[in-house]
């Protein structure tokens, strides 16, 4: 092989993918080991990279403490309640309490936080949101991590996590390749804190042909975090739990700022609310505990947002579509109408360039919604990722291994989507995320727990051959065609792409099934993706850019191995809107008031499935915390 | 393809390949100027747009369900820490323009080095604290919540 190997040795703390997550563990464990060596590998350029790159116009989680506004444990029963009872209460409250912090520190570096002119406080949208103008969220956050960090590599496309071979289920660094020189990196590290995001692209999206980057989660977000914890053998949790989002049509132009600030509401084709119809069937399917239309109009208790997406994919199903958001009225008003340009402009400019493509002025049309395609992260409104031990003064035994953020593999650390069970952390919860692992990463160290990590070079040796293999791979079978890219020997990055989507949306439950599935379906699924994984091996890479695309298509066909196996697992549809398990219709607390966890053997490539008890530490007297 | 470079502004100088999350503004071998090389996976995020010195970076809504003829044009400033955006519709009938702050300290001045803060003490270390903790979570001098200052308590068992 032609490409150098170049080896960067005794790190103490390596951050692989540093968006908000990462740029957050690079910053704080600066604070905790300064002596200590930081390192960060970057797929893209950390000023623009990650789900950020784009800008936001809202912070999502800010608590406002400061300002009297929530405590910790209000955030806890909220989500719990928007995610159907499921989530790591230990870890929410953790990130909770710690939030507000961050927050205030982005307000120091330069971010600006609009003000409530009255009460002195952050412009709230919702509950739980306030408004930014975030164009340059990331870069901002870019500047914290660069200057505490000791060396940042940009375009280092990490495939592998490093094993120690002194101490098993230890990590030991890690490896990836440059998308640009295409040298080969080994990143020898005492710790490794992953970030490496959530995962879109592994449904079939609604956009075709050239339009079909238009997605609504980052279509860089190659769900790296899963793969490469779930190849090492971290268990996982949650990951049945994706996610499909109500976005304006085609542009996928957020919803958030619309409905909370400027207080517009849907209506069904003919201008009718269909919600409230739905409910009565629906609550025979979930329970009163989760659908209680009463309880949440007295309580501002929100309904889940899985179930609203209920209520649209059946009055669509029914014949009433397209789904209106109604903005007429709030539009009058100029100032409102520029906050809704805005928010498009400062994170889903694809939005505002569609509507000035079709003459869609919300001022005098209802512009129309839909539902996506479904995700899999772990930081914004669902919970996949891996299981982690919370912090010690909170979590149950179940939860706790001694270090916060930590996997079940020592020395391997989370932070933001690759956390599961943290959902609503979305982009100011992911930066706390990682400066909780940072800080226990650092004592990790300091516990002596990283000494004497080895690294054979027979196991460099052996990842350099695999990372390379689908460019051997081309240059070995290309010459036995004429030209174009079909070849009996192999298939290219977007085909693998094209097949791993269509799979997933059929067998997995994705929009073109109307999120449907059943035991039968995910059984084949899950053949499909066992003889795919066949095929990867002899996937072929024409340049670098290619390279990076085949191992993209990799991690997410294991981060999809692992949703299928999940979804298989919960016999029961937890989350109507999300999914269904048509052979298993009703949610069914008896038996699944439970977390799931899966464990890859990375041997075999067989999974062990389990069932986690789901430890409420918050009470769920919504009236009296009203109060 | 959501973007293009014209050929006649482009001059090859790379900071669209250097900021593209995705990989996919490359400079051509032959023109010696920049193109995107995968349109299906352009996401419009404009950072590219906005990294141009030369302005010469255009986007073209997305074919599967844009028309011709709009426009959404932009111009980030650092140094005045501001963009603005113009935003003409298709039908000519609406032009919008559009200025947000990004910033509100000269950039990059004000992320601190945490090298240069007093190295944090044994206690801090022990205790629940992040950087900058508990001054920066509330005005008070309340410290990071526990279960019990919020007067909770872990619930006995698995149940709802
Ligand atoms: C359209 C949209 C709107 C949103 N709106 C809001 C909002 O209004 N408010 C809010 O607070 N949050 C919002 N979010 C959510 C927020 O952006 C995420 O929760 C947060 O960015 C997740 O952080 P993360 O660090 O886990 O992942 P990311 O920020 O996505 O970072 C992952 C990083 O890993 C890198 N990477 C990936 N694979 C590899 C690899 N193999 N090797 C090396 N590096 C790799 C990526 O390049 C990236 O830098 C929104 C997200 C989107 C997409
Ligand atoms: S708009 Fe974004 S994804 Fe598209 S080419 Fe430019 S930087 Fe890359
Ligand atoms: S940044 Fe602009 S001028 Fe420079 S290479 Fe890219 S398109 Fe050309």
């Amino acid at each position: 092989m032609a490409y150098k190997t170049i080896v960067e040795d005794n790190i103490d703390v390596l951050v692989a993918g540093a968006g908000l997550g990462g740029t957050g563990a690079a910053f704080e464990a600066r604070y905790w080991g300064q002596d200590k060596k930081i390192v960060i590998a970057e797929k893209a350029n950390i000023d623009r990279s990650g789900a950020v790159a784009q800008g936001l116009y809202a912070i999502n989680c800010y608590m406002g403490t400061r300002f009297g506004e929530n405590n910790p444990e209000d955030h806890v029963r909220y989500a719990r309640i928007d995610l159907m009872g499921m989530v790591r209460e230990d870890l929410l409250f953790d990130m909770a309490r710690h939030v507000d912090s961050t927050v205030h520190n982005f307000e120091d570096w330069g971010l600006p936080i609009m003000r409530d002119k009255e009460k002195g406080s952050f412009l709230r949208e919702g509950r739980w949101q306030i408004m930014i103008h975030g164009e340059s969220y990331k870069p901002i956050v870019a500047e914290a991590a660069k200057k505490n960090a000791d060396k940042v590599f940009n375009r280092i496309c990490v495939t592998h996590l490093l094993m120690d071979e002194a101490k098993e289920n230890r990590v030991a660094g890690a490896v990836g390749f440059n998308v640009r020189t295409g040298d080969f990196h080994v990143f020898k590290s005492k710790t490794v804190i992953c970030g490496a995001g959530g995962a879109s692209n592994i449904f079939k999206p609604r956009s075709v042909g050239e339009g079909a980057g238009r997605v609504w989660y980052a279509p860089w977000s190659s769900g790296s975090a899963y793969a490469l914890m779930i190849n090492a053998g971290a268990k996982m949790t949650q990951m049945e739990n994706r996610i499909v989002l109500a976005r304006f049509k085609d542009g996928y132009g957020p919803v958030g700022a619309y409905f909370l600030h400027l207080k517009t509401y849907t209506q069904n084709a003919y201008g009718e609310e269909y919600e409230s119809k739905w409910f009565p069937e629906l609550q025979k399917l979930v329970g009163k505990e989760y659908l209680d239309p009463e309880v949440s109009h007295l309580t501002h208790r929100p309904i889940p947002t899985c179930l609203r997406n209920h209520c649209i994919i059946h009055e669509v199903n029914a014949g009433r579509g397209p789904i209106h958001m109604v903005t007429m009225h709030s539009f009058q008003d100029p100032h409102l109408e520029e906050i809704g340009w805005h928010n498009f402009l400062g994170m889903t400019v694809g939005q505002a360039v569609l509507w000035a493509a079709t003459d869609v002025d919300p001022k005098n049309e209802n512009p129309e919604l839909t539902t996506s395609e479904p995700y899999v992260m772990g930081s914004h409104a669902t919970g996949c990722g891996a299981w982690c031990s919370g912090p010690e003064d909170i979590s149950p035994p179940e939860y706790f291994w001694g270090y916060n953020r930590m996997t079940t593999i020592e020395g391997l650390f989370g932070a933001g989507d690759a956390v599961g069970g943290t959902p609503h952390a979305f982009s100011s919860g992911s930066f706390t995320e990682g400066r909780l692992a940072a800080k226990a990463a650092c004592k990790y160290i300091d516990d002596g727990k990283a000494e004497g990590i080895t690294v054979s070079e027979k196991q460099i040796f052996d990842r350099k051959e695999e990372v390379f293999k689908p460019l051997e791979h081309y240059k070995v079978h290309r010459n036995e065609i004429v030209a174009g890219t079909v070849n009996p020997n192999y298939h290219n990055p977007r085909q693998a792409l094209d097949r791993l989507q269509k799979l997933m949306d059929e067998y997995g439950g994705g929009v073109t099934v109307n999120y449907m599935t059943n035991d039968k379906l995910l059984s084949i699924g899950l053949k499909k993706l066992k003889i795919m994984e066949e095929d990867l091996e002899k996937i072929a890479a024409q340049d670098l850019h290619e390279l990076l695309r085949a191992w993209e298509v990799k991690h997410r066909h294991r981060a999809s191995e692992c949703v299928l196996q999940h979804t298989l697992f919960r016999k029961e549809t937890r989350w109507p809107g999300y999914y269904y398990r048509g052979d298993a219709m009703k949610l069914d607390d008896e038996n699944w008031h439970v977390l799931t966890v899966s464990r890859r053997d990375p041997k075999t490539g067989e999974y062990t499935m389990e069932k986690a008890p789901l430890y409420h530490l918050v009470d769920d007297d919504e009236v009296a915390a009203a109060e | 393809m959501p973007t293009f470079v014209y050929m006649t502004r482009c001059d090859g100088c790379g900071h669209c390949v250097d900021i593209c999350p995705s990989d996919i503004m490359h400079i051509d071998k032959t023109y010696r100027r920049a193109y995107n090389i995968e349109p299906n996976m352009c996401w419009e995020c404009y950072s590219c747009v906005k990294a141009c010195p030369q302005n010469a970076i255009d986007v073209r809504g997305y074919a599967d369900f844009a028309p011709l003829g709009h426009s959404v044009r932009v111009i980030r400033d650092e140094e005045k820490g501001v963009i603005a955006w113009r935003i003409k519709f298709r039908n000519g009938e609406k032009d919008l323009n559009l200025l947000a702050p990004i910033t509100t300290k000269p950039w990059g001045s004000a992320t601190p080095d945490l090298r240069k803060e007093t190295a944090p003490t044994q206690e801090q270390r022990d205790s629940q604290q992040l950087y900058s903790e508990p001054k920066y979570i509330r005005m008070d001098d309340g410290d990071v919540h526990t279960l019990e200052s919020n007067g909770l308590k872990m619930k006995v068992g698995v149940y709802y």
